[in-house]
């Protein structure tokens, strides 16, 4: 079992761990910002009077929830050049990551706006603001806060998924870990440091949003 | 069209090995992965505080680390130490530990919901613990984790794909191959597509129906 560890490699790249980590964070914040413009079009719709746009929210919801996301990168990168619609690597992996996610957000926002109280609504209505008033300056503040700690999950959950990109060469953190562990062979201490970075930035944006949680006290 | 055809055709049984393969690893690793969680989850929830630590760090790192990354480290991490594990091991190894971790948080959940006052009366009548937790806690626990414990399952399909990375022959590999072999990119990917659909579509259902079941009024 002779093996000693040697760190001294994967501090001399850290900066590079360092780097893949930002992209990996802006990867997730992209797809969950875009998401979240899908989720909630999909979520307002899924709860709306159209029985039409109501199952159309539901099929992209079962579908894009029951694919793996590594399909969907797939298809988004290598398949649909097939069709003329050519993405380069991180424009098509933010947008797979952003239907993935708008999908799980649908979800999120619909249950936000089944919560939100009856009476809000019609006292909306009844001070005279139109349907459309009423859902942007009433529902949806109330919504977005009921939704918060869903959204947060997802967007942990979202970062965790950038390291997919490594698949299609994007260097985030994943990425360039294999890199160091070709150049250097130092398994062992790499896949260390990558998973407590993975870990600590997770642990670290959990506990960003519950402050931000007490900050906007529920309705 | 048809050539697609034909060449759907001519790969049904690379797909069809592929589909066995990825179901293969994902019941193997929710059936070890359930078993090791549901012990975590109970040292997590009831362990002293030494065990009830390291049961919480290890849920923590697993479950804050992307699946990706579990099976990249339990691919190339044991070859250091002489030990070879082959690609399939691996890979079910990774997502053993993953679904062990989940299962374990959502076992704590579960117990942590149930009433302080069961465990008292238990306690009162003079059972022991493994006895409280055999009659009492458990029973209504895994009740209450059951939907969520069939789309973990759902999950963990999903989760497989990503062994198709180290080389293993599972769905999505072999469509790999296949487009490999005839370039029909998009048909190919969309039929693997298809299957996952498929397979995640009826776990999901499964799930609403026990969930329509096992709610308590």
């Amino acid at each position: 079992m002779g093996y000693t560890l040697h760190f001294g490699v994967v501090w001399a790249s850290f900066d590079r761990l360092l780097s893949g980590l930002a992209l990996g964070l802006g990867l997730g914040l992209a797809a969950v910002a875009i998401g979240a413009v899908i989720g909630l079009a999909a979520g307002f719709a899924s709860v709306g009077p159209s029985p039409f746009w109501r199952r159309a929210a539901g099929l992209y919801v079962t579908v894009f929830r029951n694919l793996p996301i590594l399909v969907i990168v797939l298809v988004v990168y290598f398949g649909l050049p097939q069709w003329g619609i050519r993405l380069d690597k991180v424009e098509s992996f933010v947008a797979s990551l952003a239907v993935y996610a708008g999908a799980y957000l649908t979800e999120v926002f619909r249950a936000g706006l089944l919560a939100v109280p009856k009476g809000v609504i019609e006292a909306g209505r009844a001070i005279g603001l139109t349907r459309l008033q009423t859902n942007a300056y009433v529902v949806a503040p109330i919504m977005v806060r009921n939704a918060l700690p869903a959204l947060g999950t997802t967007f942990i959950s979202l970062f965790k998924d950038s390291s997919i990109a490594a698949v299609i060469a994007i260097p985030e953190l994943t990425f360039e870990a294999r890199k160091i562990n070709v150049e250097s062979f130092r398994v062992i201490e790499t896949w260390t440091v990558v998973s407590l970075l993975y870990v600590s930035t997770c642990l670290s944006i959990a506990a960003l949003l519950r402050a931000l949680e007490r900050r906007f006290p529920k309705f | 069209m048809d050539y697609f055809l034909h060449e759907l055709w001519i790969s049904r049984f690379a797909l069809a090995e592929g589909f066995l393969r990825t179901i293969e690893i994902s019941a193997l690793s929710i059936t070890l992965g359930t078993l090791a969680g549901l012990l975590i989850g109970i040292a997590l929830t009831y362990g002293r505080l030494p065990l009830r630590l390291v049961s919480r760090a290890y849920v923590d790192i697993i479950r804050g680390t992307p699946v990706l990354v579990l099976v990249l480290a339990c691919f190339y991490m044991p070859s250091v130490f002489r030990v070879s594990l082959e690609a399939l091991t691996a890979g079910v190894l990774a997502l053993t530990l993953f679904c062990a971790a989940h299962m374990a948080e959502i076992l704590r959940g579960a117990l942590a919901a149930i009433p302080p006052g069961q465990t008292e009366a238990a306690r009162s009548i003079g059972l022991t613990f493994p006895k409280i937790l055999a009659y009492v806690l458990l029973p209504q626990a895994l009740r209450a984790i059951l939907p969520t414990w069939i789309n973990t399952g759902a999950e963990l399909v999903k989760a497989s794909t990503l062994v198709s990375i180290i080389g293993v022959g599972e769905l999505l590999l072999k469509t790999q191959e296949i487009v490999g072999r005839n370039f029909l990119t998009l048909d190919f990917y969309l039929v693997a597509g298809l299957l996952y659909l498929i397979v995640n579509y009826s776990i999901e259902r499964l799930g609403k129906t026990i969930e329509r079941r096992v709610t308590q009024p």
